[in-house]
């Protein structure tokens, strides 16, 4: 069941518009322009589809406040800026089949009343930059961008934006400044974006993933994707699989598939004896071999106590030591936080510093009990999710692997030899 | 606007739609602790010191930020948030100079006593600083010590917001991050007004005026050096704020005596200089009026502003007054006219002035300032220097009897008293411009339409078939407002006054912390019944501004005049 990568993984096909359009591409929008822009906003709805970037929120009801906001012009913008650790989905939609995003902020400029999309794209994408903007180009040129797009009333435009290299800027209002031109720093909430967004105006902002379920949605019906997967967060999901693994790679599977078969079963099984997977990138909680029957849907990844993300699923086997990752965890965030509020900058910062001591011997027990405290800290008071979610994978890695890091402070000595001593 | 009620610790608060939690604590008299907060500036949200619980929302909430909705819970004392607060302020310490015991806002420091007031007793994260920066001391008025900066980002915004300067902003990020001027040059290179908002914005230590205390002991105790002391009109409002009293009381007869026990030879007065600047200004503006000069004229007398114009308008310099500022016209004559009734020479005297302003500093040091021959003011100190100086040296401020200014220069009205608050100058000049151009006694000399805080004020004012236009803007993004309509070339004013912080210079950025808008409305109180109170009210009838023309200066605008209290302006680029 492919709505996504469907294209893609068909026998020569390129990122070229003739190949998406002999696959049925554009008529999506085609067909969203003989109907009322409340009649796809009720399809979007009924899908039930929830944000791909790891939030999780309703897109048909994001949509529909843009919608239904009166405030002009509105923006339709795309959160390509896929920096999450171990993400690299949106990528391969973006380099492959660049004309299914284009086609769906289209759509999303259709229903919510906006000319204008800009797609904020991830600065090291290079190859996706390019291939974007010749995709640009050439649906203009065949009027699915521009003016009047095929003979309708209807114009819309997208243009590209690239990010300077902030993971922070993934954060949706971050992104939003930084659009603007400012440093990428979150913003209060409320406003939402959704109300006030680029340049104050009424912004639909959506992930490249989700928006990539639109035209399929369009043709086939929001009742049609509903029935897809898991009924808690229906649909399918794009899963990145690497580390310890025999395949890794992208994989669209209907949400709610466990665990242990998008590893077994799609991912040829783990290299070794595993250890630990993190489910949702750096931001999310390991999980463990007796969690492996865990349905992959937002609801019940984070019933497990960890959290799906954006689908960046990293396995990690008994080769690794899990204070030396819970330190690389640390030291990721410590160099992306914007340093605006305190409790992210200082507490990533400190963070760092205790799994530093802990991997060279100059470790404190307290310190587990401490950073454990401050994950609570940082998780209630942090301005926006990075701070929030900063220390999840150290604090589930100390909860789940306490004698490892015991070890490292008792004795002074990683037993895998890798924490430097 | 709609209202809504809601629930703060179990009293019911019912407030303006829109309005944050932390103003609805307030009025259930909870002030809900704050760092980044300031009631004057943008929400910021960023210090999360103001968390609050709400009830049915998985995290907690920053107070400042947080709009209020119907029936919502809100619990600001939990053990939740006592404790989230305690460890964000512990942060802060860890990463904070040890240096309580020598900082120069040791007692005015709000992290400190925020994490006196939080009980934050011992410091869980390592401690010790992780980076060193270097201190920026190239402005010469304001030090800056990165070191103790709290990243609250209350100085970005009053620059921005109050002054439309902007000569600092966030660089960097992470740990990194750094409150900087432009390309990380240093505060005196670049478009940095010197006004010093920013030192009484900043709640710790990482900004403070370049002291001048010990310059200025070192030349009490100098035998072959004649000290002669000067304050400026805003001083005697706000300095015995600093001992203790009640806000705005007026001291001026104390604070001359606290001056003369603590060294000087002589206890003079800015106000006479204010004076003497009227009667420059005034016949100024009527020469220009009469002879088609170029209008609308500006006052002159606020440094903040003058750099200010340097920097953002250098094309619209023509319209500045050309007189100097009182601190700068004292200088020149305490060293030429009182030298020479003195029987001393320019450099035997040692000027130190008093003001409300940190500018003032840059403005002494500037180049055109050397008209006596050597720098016509040796040092500046602010209200809060001359505050520690008079601490220092032990004396009971409060409890001392009133004394007078020493004469001459001592001797002032009430026109120059009120240079203190913003319109002062307007209606000083009105009062003296009024009688020149009509030979004609002014009887009431009240021009109730340049006073209060509003941002720009205009009147109209008639003088003998003259109808004078007139505006007066403090903050400088209020002159913004005005240079901007300049430029257009739509300003229909001959006369406008401006001064750079709010409230004029009763509210500048060498006056005693905190200077809220209540605070200054206090001040701004004594300024007028001081002008009120004094026996002559008119620049132009000062017996010893009169005797200066006679014996040494001849007329205003003379030739003596043009030398010693005129200067002109330097263009200044952008960085």
């Amino acid at each position: 069941m492919e709505i996504i990568l469907r294209n893609i993984h068909k026998q020569g096909y390129s990122p070229d518009i003739s190949s998406y359009i002999t696959e049925g591409g554009y008529k999506a929008l085609e067909q969203s322009l003989e109907v009322k822009p409340g009649h796809l906003l009720s399809e979007i709805k009924l899908s039930k589809l929830v944000g791909r970037g790891g939030a999780a929120f309703p897109t048909g009801l994001k949509w529909e406040l843009a919608h239904n906001a009166e405030e002009y012009p509105k923006y339709v913008v795309c959160n390509a800026d896929e920096g999450e650790p171990g993400t690299f989905k949106d990528r391969i939609i973006m380099e492959r089949d660049p004309h299914l995003l284009l086609e769906a902020m289209a759509i999303c400029g259709r229903i919510i009343g906006s000319t204008q999309g800009i797609i904020y794209i991830r600065g090291e994408y290079f190859d996706a930059y390019e291939i974007l903007k010749k995709a640009i180009l050439d649906a203009e040129k065949r009027k699915f961008l521009g003016r009047n797009i095929l003979g309708s009333d209807f114009s819309f435009n997208i243009r590209l934006y690239r990010g300077a290299g902030a993971y922070v800027c993934g954060e949706e209002t971050a992104l939003l400044d930084s659009l603007e031109g400012k440093k990428g720093q979150s913003r209060v909430k409320p406003p939402f974006p959704t109300f006030t967004g680029y340049e104050d105006k009424p912004t639909a902002l959506n992930n490249v993933e989700t928006l990539s379920n639109i035209p399929e949605i369009v043709l086939k019906g929001g009742e049609w994707f509903s029935k897809i997967g898991s009924p808690l967060s229906p649909g399918t999901k794009l899963y990145c699989l690497s580390g310890n693994i025999h395949k890794p790679g992208v994989y669209e599977l209907p949400t709610g598939t466990p665990l242990s078969e998008l590893l077994g079963k799609y991912g040829g099984g783990v290299e070794g004896k595993l250890k630990a997977v993190l489910p949702g990138g750096v931001s999310s909680s390991f999980l463990t071999d007796r969690e492996l029957s865990v349905n992959m849907d937002y609801p019940s990844v984070a019933k497990a106590g960890s959290a799906l993300g954006s689908g960046a699923v990293i396995v990690i086997n008994d080769t690794h030591c899990m204070v030396d990752i819970a330190k690389r965890c640390t030291e990721f965030f410590a160099h992306e936080s914007c340093g605006m509020c305190t409790p992210c900058r200082e507490g990533t910062k400190r963070a760092k510093e205790m799994l530093t001591g802990i991997t060279q011997g100059s470790g404190e027990l307290s310190s587990l009990e401490l950073l454990r405290d401050m994950r609570k800290v940082m998780y209630d008071t942090s301005r926006c999710g990075l701070g929030q979610s900063a220390l999840n994978a150290v604090v589930s890695a100390i909860e789940k692997f306490r004698d490892e890091f015991e070890e490292h402070i008792a004795a002074k000595k990683c037993n895998l030899g890798i924490c430097s001593g | 606007m709609a209202e809504v009620t809601l629930t703060i610790d179990e009293q019911q608060v019912r407030v303006p739609e829109g309005t944050s939690i932390f103003e609805a604590a307030r009025k259930v008299n909870i002030n809900i602790p704050h760092l980044c907060y300031h009631e004057r500036l943008s929400l910021y949200g960023a210090c999360r010191v103001c968390v609050v619980e709400v009830e049915g929302r998985s995290r907690l909430e920053a107070s400042c930020v947080t709009p209020v909705e119907s029936g919502m819970h809100v619990r600001t004392n939990t053990s939740r948030v006592r404790e989230s607060r305690r460890m964000i302020v512990e942060m802060l310490l860890a990463n904070h100079p040890e240096e309580c015991l020598t900082c120069d806002k040791s007692e005015t420091c709000e992290l400190r006593k925020l994490a006196y007031e939080l009980g934050v007793r011992s410091i869980r994260f390592e401690k010790g600083r992780k980076y060193h920066y270097t201190i920026d001391d190239s402005s010469p008025s304001i030090i800056r010590d990165p070191n103790k900066c709290i990243l609250c980002g209350r100085c970005v915004r009053v620059c921005m917001e109050v002054q439309s300067v902007g000569a600092i902003d966030f660089v960097n990020r992470g740990e990194e991050v750094q409150v900087l001027p432009a390309f990380g040059k240093g505060l005196g290179d670049v478009e940095c007004i010197n006004c010093g908002q920013c030192i009484l914005a900043c709640p710790t230590g990482a900004l403070s005026e370049r002291s001048a205390v010990d310059e200025v002991w070192g030349a009490i105790s100098d035998p072959k050096k004649f000290v002669i002391v000067q304050t400026a009109p805003a001083i005697r409002e706000a300095i015995g704020e600093e001992f203790g009293m009640k806000r705005g009381s007026l001291v001026t007869g104390q604070m001359a005596a606290a001056l003369r026990r603590i060294g000087f030879n002589r206890v003079f007065d800015t106000q006479f200089a204010a004076d003497l600047t009227i009667m420059e200004e005034a016949h100024e503006l009527i020469d220009r009026i009469q002879n088609n000069g170029v209008l609308p004229m500006f006052t002159s007398c606020c440094p903040g502003w003058i750099k200010y114009a340097e920097h953002f308008y250098p094309e619209l310099l023509p319209h500045i007054s050309t007189c100097k500022s009182p601190q700068q016209m004292f200088g020149p004559i305490a060293k030429t006219y009182y030298a020479q009734k003195m029987n001393l020479k320019p450099k035997d005297i040692y000027v130190v002035s008093i003001m409300p302003c940190t500018a003032k500093k840059f403005e002494a040091l500037r180049p055109e300032m050397r008209s006596s021959g050597v720098q016509d003011v040796d040092a500046v100190l602010t209200t809060r220097e001359a505050a520690r100086m008079i601490k220092e040296s032990g004396i009971d401020f409060a409890r001392l009897p009133d004394e007078d200014f020493d004469l001459p220069l001592g001797i002032s009205t009430g026109a120059a008293a009120i240079f203190a608050a913003t319109g002062g100058v307007m209606e000083a000049a009105l009062r003296t411009a009024y009688e020149v151009i009509t030979g004609k006694t002014l009887e009431n000399v009240d021009f109730g339409q340049v006073r209060g805080f509003t941002g720009i004020k205009s009147a109209t004012i008639p003088i003998d078939g003259i109808e004078l236009k007139v505006a007066v803007a403090h903050r400088l993004s209020n002159a913004h407002i005005l240079l901007e309509e300049l430029q257009k070339g739509t300003l229909p004013y001959h006369f406008v006054e401006i001064m750079a912080c709010p409230g004029g210079c009763l509210g500048g950025g060498g006056q005693p912390p905190p200077t809220t808008f209540e605070i200054r409305a206090m001040r701004a109180a004594s300024v007028y019944r001081e002008d009120e109170g004094m026996p002559v009210r008119k620049s132009h009838e000062n017996p010893a501004i009169k005797a200066l023309y006679d014996e040494f200066l001849g007329k205003p605008l003379g030739e003596k005049s043009h030398h010693l209290l005129h200067t002109k302006y330097t263009k200044r680029g952008l960085v």
